[in-house]
């Protein structure tokens, strides 16, 4: 499982936030068909802060189709959500809120930072600014990164791929051919 | 009674973008909404004294992810105005082409948002299933599905080739087929009729004086549609304002229904009436130096640009109104009295792009 105690963000999260109990009985093998079962069924919340949202509702979409790979059921509420997909720009006022939705998602949880502008700034990094977070991973810990103006619907796919790796350790789909020309 | 308060957002399953209401309710009747804007300022505006004016057509267009394109077109026309370039008409009408399919997926995008928020899941996949044509067509010409990114000041960058120009009519074709197979639905569904008929009116007057803007102004029985200007191409197409009269929730949804088949026919006609020339015009002479202000159609509504230039390669001052910003007062006047289970839905019905709003 990912570590989810990362040194650095103590400042933002309240304690025990992000901390999680090691289980009673710590079985190896009971914990990989758990992580397995884990990462085909991750369900991300719904939460968009702009134009990448967007495409994250794309991706959910009938042509795209998360539910192939298990991330089918967007949850309203980060009380059932396993994934937080930070798709946007955050801003100051916005971070606190970002932080409170982090830390209301029940352990074992994963963040993905989707575009540009969650994870550095994008565009809106500049000497001057005045209410960007330049990077959402200075206020949680991030998982996978996923770049893009916005990325493309299986930009974000490729991203749960690889979330899917961290947790499993295991790639568990195809990679795509690479087009020549 | 007792007055209970209730937070709506910022973090809202209907909301694909943040914004908080404090709704003060009474036995489930709001009587008073409070919003609270600011979750997305990201200081774009700022970004005008470290960009050059080339450069902020790039910024422009992240003012909003779903109509980047207009963004883009209002503030070149803007600075081409202060520049005195005169441009081409080839690109004019390519930006209406791109404008117009702009507004289709806009539109789209919000029809099966609105069927969402009062859960229609399976007609929010429909449209958006449709609305995935016009991505491509969106992709295959310009290069990027979302952000396009193909206009310069004096025209644009990309062309449509005469192959291209015959794969997006049978295209479109295609999406106005899908797009009238779901008419009967979201116009005339008993389901869909019993959460939007009668909910969140707001009388012709009160639009105007609260200064809505597009398709919440035109529900409400208001014909105003900036395109009626005639700025770029959309002087040689022939086209009328859609109105509806009964200013409710289903007003507006139907509005935008009957604006994406119209935008599909402008589409047509713009490529009927695609002229042969240059795609831009060589820009020379000075940096813009005055003041000027430009107004266009959005999906939303009426969007205002108001461009102050010194002659530097920097602009003075860029201020951008949109649409959004002019429908919360709307809103506000919307909401006390409806039941909160309605909530959701007469908050989407204004098409709500908090991104645009805050810049």
């Amino acid at each position: 499982m990912a570590a989810q105690d990362s040194v650095g963000h103590k400042e933002f999260l309240t304690a025990g936030g992000h901390h999680m109990d090691p289980p009673i009985v710590n079985v190896k093998l009971a914990q990989d068909i758990l992580d397995v079962c884990r990462s085909m069924s991750l369900w991300p919340m719904t939460f968009g802060l702009a134009c990448c949202a967007i495409e994250m509702m794309a991706t959910g979409m009938a042509r795209f189709d998360m539910a192939r790979f298990g991330a089918e059921v967007f949850r309203p509420s980060p009380r059932q959500a396993d994934v937080m997909i930070v798709a946007g720009t955050v801003t100051k006022k916005m971070a606190p809120a970002v932080v409170r939705l982090y830390e209301q998602m029940p352990g074992p949880k994963w963040v993905i930072a989707m575009g540009n502008c969650a994870i550095s700034g994008g565009p809106f990094k500049i000497k001057d600014n005045y209410n960007v977070v330049e990077g959402v991973d200075t206020l949680i810990p991030v998982d996978v990164y996923v770049p893009g103006c916005p990325p493309r619907p299986e930009g974000l796919l490729e991203g749960f791929f690889q979330l899917q790796r961290q947790i499993t350790g295991k790639r568990w789909w195809p990679v795509a051919a690479k087009v020549e020309g | 009674m007792a007055t209970t308060v209730i937070p709506f957002g910022p973090q809202h399953p209907v909301l694909p973008e943040p914004v908080h209401l404090t709704l003060k309710v009474e036995d489930e009747i709001v009587k008073e909404a409070i919003p609270a804007l600011g979750y997305v300022h990201r200081g774009l505006e700022k970004l005008a004294e470290i960009r050059d004016y080339h450069q902020m057509i790039q910024v422009c267009e992240r003012v909003c992810g779903i109509c980047s394109m207009i963004h883009a077109v209002c503030y070149s026309q803007a600075i081409e105005e202060l520049m005195e370039v005169e441009v081409p008409k080839r690109a004019e009408m390519l930006r209406v082409i791109w404008s117009e399919l702009h507004r289709t997926h806009s539109h789209l995008l919000w029809l099966g948002l609105f069927a969402d928020a009062f859960g229609f899941e399976s007609l929010f996949m429909q449209f958006w299933k449709v609305r995935e044509r016009i991505m491509d067509i969106n992709e295959a010409t310009t290069g990027s599905r979302v952000i396009v990114s193909v206009n310069v000041i004096g025209g644009v960058r990309a062309d449509l080739s005469p192959e291209q120009i015959r794969w997006i009519l049978g295209e479109i074709d295609i999406v106005e087929k899908e797009v009238r197979a779901l008419q009967d639905t979201i116009m005339n569904d008993y389901t869909v009729k019993a959460r939007t008929v009668g909910v969140g009116v707001l009388s012709k007057e009160n639009a105007y004086l609260l200064g809505a803007a597009g398709p919440t102004l035109r529900g409400s029985g208001v014909a105003q549609d900036m395109r009626m200007l005639g700025y770029g191409g959309y002087s040689e197409l022939d086209f009328e304002p859609v109105v509806e009269t009964s200013g409710d929730c289903w007003a507006r949804s139907t509005v935008r229904f009957r604006e994406t088949l119209q935008s599909i026919d402008l589409v047509r006609q713009a490529i009927a009436k695609l002229p042969e020339g240059e795609l831009a015009a060589k820009v020379k002479g000075n940096p813009p130096e005055g003041e000027v202000y430009m107004r266009v159609e959005q999906p939303r509504g009426e969007c205002v640009y108001y461009i102050k230039g010194n002659g530097t390669k920097h602009l003075d001052r860029l201020r951008i109104r949109t649409p959004t910003f002019a429908n919360i007062p709307p809103l506000l006047a919307m909401l006390p009295g409806c039941e909160l289970a309605d909530v959701p839905v007469i908050v989407l019905a204004i098409d709500p792009c908090i991104s645009c709003t805050e810049r």
